[in-house]
This record gives C-alpha cells, sequence and structure tokens, in this order.
C-alpha cells in the first residue's frame, strides 16, 4: 500500500517538464515538497491526476499497486486521489452543497444516492471544524470567493471526499495566519494511518503546523533532495541554490 | 380525480430529488405500430384540407379559414433569405398531415387505448397529474387521446378541451380570438399550421379566477413521416391567472418529422399567462412553431421555453403589449447538440405607453451544435415610459460550436430605456478537469456546469419542470460525450 511514484518523466509539447521523479507516499506520512517557482510542482500534482495537457512519456505511478496512469481523471479520484488546487475553479450557479453532493454520489454504485440528512449533518460539522460560515453551502463553488476562502474551501472538499492520498498545493498561500491554523487543524484533523499527504509549501510555517514526516526539494522537475523535518528550516534560510550545488556535487 | 395505472416501466422525473438520479437511454425513442382509422395519405392539396374538415366535421368558416390559408401557404416562401438553407430540405409532399384512430379523447386513462396509455405512461403524465396539475390534454398524432380538468377547476368556469372540442362548444369566445393574434400569413408555416390544424388546446379562464395549479399538455407524435399542427388559443379574462404546460416529443425515426404548432394567448387587463414549454425531440425533427400572445392593459404573458434536441427549431415567441403597463416576457433555453440548430429567440412589441418587457435567453451548444438568437424589440417613436431588458447569453462546450446573435432593438423617441447584455462563455477543459478531480465522470461534470450556467433560469419553471430539465441535459451530456 502506497503511492508509487517511479522514474515519472512528463512534458507538453516541445518541453519536458518533468525529468524523472521518484517519490513513495506511504500511508500514514506527510510528505512535504518545496522548491522554487516553476520547478513543476503543480505540474506534477496536476499529472498525477491526469491532466490532460501533459504528457507522460515515461514512467509509473501506482495507487496502491494499480498503475494509474492509464486511468481516467475521474476513475483515479474515485480510487482515492484528492488535489487540493494551487488555483481552484469558480463553477457559476452550482451550489457548493450539490457540486459536494454529486461528488460524493459519484463513488456510489449507479442508482443509489446519498442519505441527505447524514450529508448535511456531516458537511455542517466540517464546515464548523473549518470556521466557514453556513452561506457557503448555497454559493456557487468558489464563485467570489476570497483567495483564502477558496483554498478553506478545498479542504472542506478534502475533508467530505476521504481520499487515501490527498495532495495539497500552496494551500497556505493566499490565508491569513488565523486561517492557517485553522486550515492547519482541519488537515490534521484528517491524518491517518490510512492516509498519506503530499504537501506542496514555499514556507516552512506551514509545516509548523502540519508537521510533515519527510521533505524533498524539487527543481527542474527532479527530487533532488530528501531529508527530514529540518531541511525545510534550512531552505527557508538558505534558499535553494546550495542543494542544486549538492545535488550536482552528489 | 383521475385512477392512473399503478405500474410504471420506467423511472419517472418526479420521483427523481437530484439531476443525477435517473438514467434512461432516451426519454422518447421508442414507437408502437399505427392503427389509424383516418389517414389523409402524403402531401398537401386542397383535398387533403377538406379530407380533414371532413373528418373533423368542422364549420364551414373553419374550412374556409383552412382554404384561404393553404393557399397563402402555397403561394408563400421559404424565409431563406434571413434563415437557414436546411429549411429547403422539407420536403412536403413525404409527410401525412392528419393520423388518428377516429377515437374521441377519453376522460379516464383506463378507456384511452393500451398502447397509447402505455406511451403515456412512460412519459410520466398521469403520474405528474395525480401530483400536481390541475388538468392534462394528451395529444397523439393529430388528435388528443386523452382530456380532462380536475372538478374543482372546471366548476370554477375553466374551459380546458382540444382545439376541436373548442370550436364546436365555445364558438362565442373561440372565433372572436381564433387567428387574431396571429395572422395566417405571419410566416410560411402559420399558414400551413392555418391550413391542416388538429389538435392543440382551448383554454379559458373567467374574470378573477387563479387557476392554482397548471394545466398541461403533452404532443406526442408516434409515426413516421407525419407533421403535427397542433393549435393552441388561451384566452384569461380580466384579473385571472393561468400556467399552461407543455412537453413535447418523438421517437427517432429514418425519415424526419414535421412539428408546425401556433399557439396564440390573450390576456385581458390585469390578467397573467404564463406558458411552459418543455421540448424534447428527436434529432430529426423539423420544429417550426409561431408563439405570440396580446398583453391588454396591466396584464402579463411570460413565455418560459426550453428547446432541446430537433434538426431545426425555429421559434421566437412575442408579447404585443397593447394596453399601458402591460408586461411581456421571455425566458429561453436552448440546447443544441451536434447536428442540431436552435434558432430561437423573442419578439416584443410595445403598442402603449409604460409597457415593459424581458428578455433572458441561454443558449448552449456543444460539439457541431449551433445556437442562433434573433431578438425584435420594437418601442415606436409617439409612447412613453417603455423598458427593455435583454440579456443573452451563450455557453460554448468544445470549439467547434457555434452562436450567433442578431439583436434588432428598434426604439424610437427618447422616452424609453432599453438595456442589452450579451455573453459569450466557454466550458474550459480546466473547469472540467476539476471536476472530474473531484469524481464526477466528463458527462456529470459537463451537466454540472451545464446546469450551473441555466441555474438561475431554471428556477423560472415550475419544480418538477425543472427536475426534468436537469434531466434531460443529463441524457443529452452523456449522449453527446457517448
Ligand atoms: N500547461 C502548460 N503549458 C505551458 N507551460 C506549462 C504548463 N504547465 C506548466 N508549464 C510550465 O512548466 C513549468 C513548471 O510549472 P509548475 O506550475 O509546475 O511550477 P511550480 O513548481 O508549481 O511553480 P510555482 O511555485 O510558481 O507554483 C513552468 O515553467 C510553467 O510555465
Ligand atoms: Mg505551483
Amino acid at each position: 500500500m502506497s503511492l508509487e511514484i517511479k522514474n515519472l518523466h512528463a512534458q507538453i509539447p516541445g518541453r519536458e517538464i518533468l525529468k524523472g521523479l521518484n517519490l513513495t507516499i506511504n500511508p500514514g506520512e506527510v510528505h512535504a515538497i518545496m522548491g522554487p517557482n516553476g520547478s513543476g510542482k503543480s505540474t506534477l500534482s496536476k499529472v498525477l491526476c491526469g491532466h490532460e495537457d501533459y504528457e507522460v512519456t515515461s514512467g509509473e505511478v501506482l495507487l496502491d499497486g494499480e498503475n494509474i496512469l492509464e486511468m481516467a481523471v475521474d476513475a483515479r479520484s474515485r480510487a482515492g486521489l484528492f488535489l487540493a488546487f494551487q488555483y481552484p475553479h469558480e463553477i457559476p450557479g452550482v451550489s457548493n452543497a450539490n457540486f459536494l453532493r454529486a461528488a460524493l454520489k459519484a463513488r456510489l454504485p449507479k442508482g443509489e444516492d446519498i442519505d441527505a440528512v447524514k450529508f448535511y449533518k456531516t458537511m455542517y460539522a466540517r464546515m464548523d471544524a473549518l470556521e466557514m460560515d453556513r452561506s457557503f453551502t448555497s454559493r456557487s463553488v468558489n464563485e467570489g470567493f476570497s483567495g483564502g476562502e477558496k483554498k478553506r474551501n478545498e479542504i472542506l472538499q478534502l475533508m467530505m471526499l476521504e481520499p487515501k492520498y490527498a495532495i495539497l498545493d500552496e494551500t497556505d498561500s493566499g490565508l491569513d495566519i488565523d486561517a492557517l491554523k485553522i486550515v492547519s487543524r482541519g488537515v490534521n484533523a484528517m491524518r491517518s494511518e490510512n492516509r498519506g499527504f503530499l504537501v506542496i509549501t514555499h514556507y516552512q510555517r506551514l509545516l509548523n503546523y502540519i508537521q510533515p514526516d519527510i521533505v524533498h526539494v524539487l527543481k527542474d522537475g527532479r527530487i533532488v533532495k530528501t531529508g527530514g523535518k529540518e531541511l525545510s528550516l534550512e531552505l527557508e534560510e538558505r534558499g535553494y541554490d546550495w542543494v542544486t550545488e549538492e545535488a550536482v556535487a552528489a | 380525480m383521475v385512477s392512473a395505472p399503478e405500474t410504471h416501466d420506467l423511472p419517472h422525473p418526479s420521483e427523481a430529488s437530484d439531476i443525477s438520479d435517473i438514467r434512461v437511454d432516451s426519454v422518447g425513442d421508442f414507437t408502437f405500430p399505427e392503427r389509424n382509422k383516418f389517414d389523409s395519405g402524403f402531401g398537401i392539396t386542397s383535398k387533403t384540407v377538406d379530407y380533414i374538415a371532413d373528418v373533423k366535421g368542422d364549420p364551414d368558416w373553419i374550412r374556409e379559414f383552412r382554404h384561404k390559408a393553404l393557399k397563402i401557404f402555397q403561394d408563400k416562401p421559404m424565409p431563406t433569405h434571413w434563415a437557414t438553407k436546411d429549411l429547403e430540405n422539407i420536403k412536403f409532399d413525404e409527410f401525412r398531415y392528419y393520423l388518428s384512430d377516429g377515437q374521441k379523447p377519453k376522460r379516464s386513462w383506463d378507456d384511452v387505448p393500451e398502447d397509447v396509455k402505455k406511451t403515456f405512461d412512460r412519459l410520466g403524465i398521469p403520474e405528474q397529474e395525480r401530483k400536481f396539475l390541475a388538468g392534462v390534454e394528451a395529444q397523439y398524432d393529430s388528435e388528443a387521446a386523452y382530456s380532462n380538468i380536475k372538478a374543482a377547476v372546471s366548476e370554477q368556469g375553466v374551459i380546458f378541451v382540444n382545439s376541436t372540442e373548442g370550436l364546436h362548444k365555445h364558438p362565442e369566445i373561440f372565433r372572436k380570438w381564433f387567428g387574431k393574434v396571429i395572422p395566417t400569413g405571419d410566416n410560411k408555416f402559420s399558414a400551413l399550421n392555418s391550413a391542416v390544424f388538429s389538435g392543440g388546446s382551448f383554454i379559458y379562464v373567467p374574470p378573477g379566477v387563479k387557476v392554482s395549479h397548471p394545466l398541461q399538455a403533452y404532443f406526442r407524435i408516434n409515426s413516421e413521416q407525419f407533421g403535427q399542427f397542433e393549435r393552441t388559443l388561451i384566452i384569461a379574462d380580466e384579473g385571472s391567472e393561468v400556467m399552461y404546460m407543455e412537453g413535447c416529443t418523438a421517437p427517432k425515426f429514418e425519415t424526419s418529422t414535421l412539428h408546425s404548432a401556433v399557439v396564440e394567448l390573450v390576456a385581458m387587463k390585469g390578467a397573467k399567462i404564463q406558458y411552459v414549454t418543455v421540448q424534447n425531440w428527436s434529432s430529426n425533427v423539423f420544429n417550426l412553431v409561431t408563439k405570440r400572445g396580446i398583453a391588454h392593459e396591466d396584464a402579463v404573458v411570460k413565455w418560459i421555453d426550453c428547446n432541446i434536441g430537433s434538426r431545426l427549431t425555429m421559434k421566437y415567441p412575442g408579447v404585443i403589449m397593447k394596453g399601458k403597463r402591460a408586461r411581456g416576457e421571455v425566458i429561453s433555453i436552448a440546447l443544441a447538440n451536434s447536428g442540431q440548430h436552435q434558432d430561437t429567440g423573442a419578439k416584443m412589441v410595445h403598442a402603449a405607453d409604460d409597457t415593459t418587457s424581458n428578455v433572458i435567453s441561454k443558449s448552449i451548444s456543444i460539439g457541431e451544435g449551433r445556437s442562433t438568437y434573433r431578438g425584435l424589440v420594437h418601442i415606436p417613436k409617439h409612447l412613453k415610459g417603455c423598458k427593455n431588458n435583454t440579456e443573452c447569453d451563450a455557453l460554448l462546450i468544445n470549439s467547434n460550436s457555434h452562436t450567433d446573435t442578431y439583436p434588432a432593438i428598434s426604439v424610437r423617441g427618447n422616452q424609453h430605456s432599453t438595456q442589452h447584455e450579451a455573453s459569450v462563455s466557454q466550458v474550459s477543459s480546466d473547469q472540467i478537469f476539476y471536476l472530474m478531480q473531484r469524481g464526477l465522470s466528463e458527462a456529470e461534470a459537463m451537466s454540472l456546469s451545464v446546469n450551473g450556467f441555466i441555474n438561475d433560469l431554471a428556477k423560472e419553471f415550475p419544480m418538477e419542470y425543472s427536475v426534468e430539465l436537469k434531466r434531460l441535459i443529463d441524457l443529452e451530456m452523456e449522449g453527446s460525450v457517448g
């Protein structure tokens, strides 16, 4: 059982972005990925989820042993992969509650429906945990949400869908200090021995709240360094230049 | 109340609580063998018109009306100078203009012939009737097979019958308004309808009566190579209110089918008529319909129109605001899938001071589907205080889709206020990716996006119909993803 990324190469026409990436996330672990702008962090998250812009030229991604690269985007989601987007999309006219219901229902056998009473109860409890106002249930998905509200909404979806593996792409960006604490609390509540996390961030501060087990540095489409939590502190202090040097030297 | 059969072959729209609750391969794609006692044969001549007039036992003035209309139909060219050339593919000789089993409409579903009853059962009509309707008329090819109004409503003096019965039993009201809102020569297809019309509803609501539940008609085409030409006339007398809903389906035939209705509405002083259409034609139906209402002083005529399916729909519901402070509205949704052209719009004629019109149109074009909006707003110079608001929004799903907007707003004088907004948006691949990442299939993601796009308009439909609408959109999306 694990999310296993083996020698992953992915490109857009004319340009390779992921250049042989290896990473294994076991259930119960929280991995952090840090790395300079444009190094391929969001690309990695989208390739894992099957975004059509990227062509995987070689490598494998195994979700609990199953190669998901052949699977459609929605099938990967239902297999247990979740992405909290760096830039969540707006869906005009579709209420948050209907969206969540539809997403949960998509996980049930055809013809079955979710229990509406239970659904609202769970959703309200999770919104309370994230200190989200009830009005967000009837508002259109992300439409007119502030940057921070969108991020909070991503975590609400995470909490409702209870994936096996969750990728958080810069969930901390746009959050104020209080919101950061609230959202982190939400994520921590979801930590369990059955669930793995990949947390993409630029800031060590998030990692004070969501304590990672392992920290990786992604540069130019490859993991160039892996360490413990202390690595993030070092990166915060020294930046990324030295990491390259070390990798090259190695 | 009518006792409807207890068994249903298919799950039923009004049982659905949510958009993706039911999966049916197709809503109306089934047919039963023909057993017509009366068949006008192929093509249209004065003999066809006489045949229909004979079978229906028309009074002389109607027979004459039909013959005059036939002449106009034959003389009038196709409007292909502005409309699509596809009209030229209509082969008038290859249709039959009147088909019926020769039975009178039944007041009880138990008396309706088995195959016809099964048809409407599958379409959910008896069920809807029990749940929320004040009256139902179910037309099968040229004639109504079933027609019933709840006792409480008829006791208020409301008349709800088919057009034949209307003209025979209520000539004093019928004749006064028939053909007055839409002249025979309005266009080639209104002339065609006037020549061969059969079926459709006649409704009269007495002064001050507010019909609390909708009246519904359902138009079903069962036979191949056939044209359906129903004729509806609704008169809401002073201060009355009525909501009328129509649904339409046809099976998928190899050959094309023609549906060409004429609908006339008259809202007297202070009256309100809401006319709701949810049509779901199969993709070889030419659907060429003329719909117009007159709104007298302080009256409201509101068209809520949803066009799904058909090969070509041309429909521009109109309101003539004849009395002061009258109000006209057109709320329309059109969905054009590959191989379909939805050419729809609205016609607002301000003919008195302080009249208000509102047009909100949303179109969705998928694949090769094509949507056209044609609007006409006319406010003459001698009036004052008239207002028009026009909004048309188009949603494109994939780059082949095609949308055109032809708003014609002729406003003379400076004592009026008009507002026009138009937008075109795309369902982006990133939006679909976002939804699919949450586990929705591509079809479900598109459905949800489309339902979101029309959400504010869907609220204008009665609840049961907005559920139906969502279900139809689901089916369309499923079909378009393959
Ligand atoms: N669909 C695309 N089309 C063109 N270029 C792309 C596309 N996706 C990613 N890229 C490019 O690939 C590189 C990696 O982008 P990516 O978004 O993965 O970076 P990132 O590590 O997430 O950066 P940031 O820290 O700024 O979020 C960038 O140079 C970006 O411009
Ligand atoms: Mg990024």
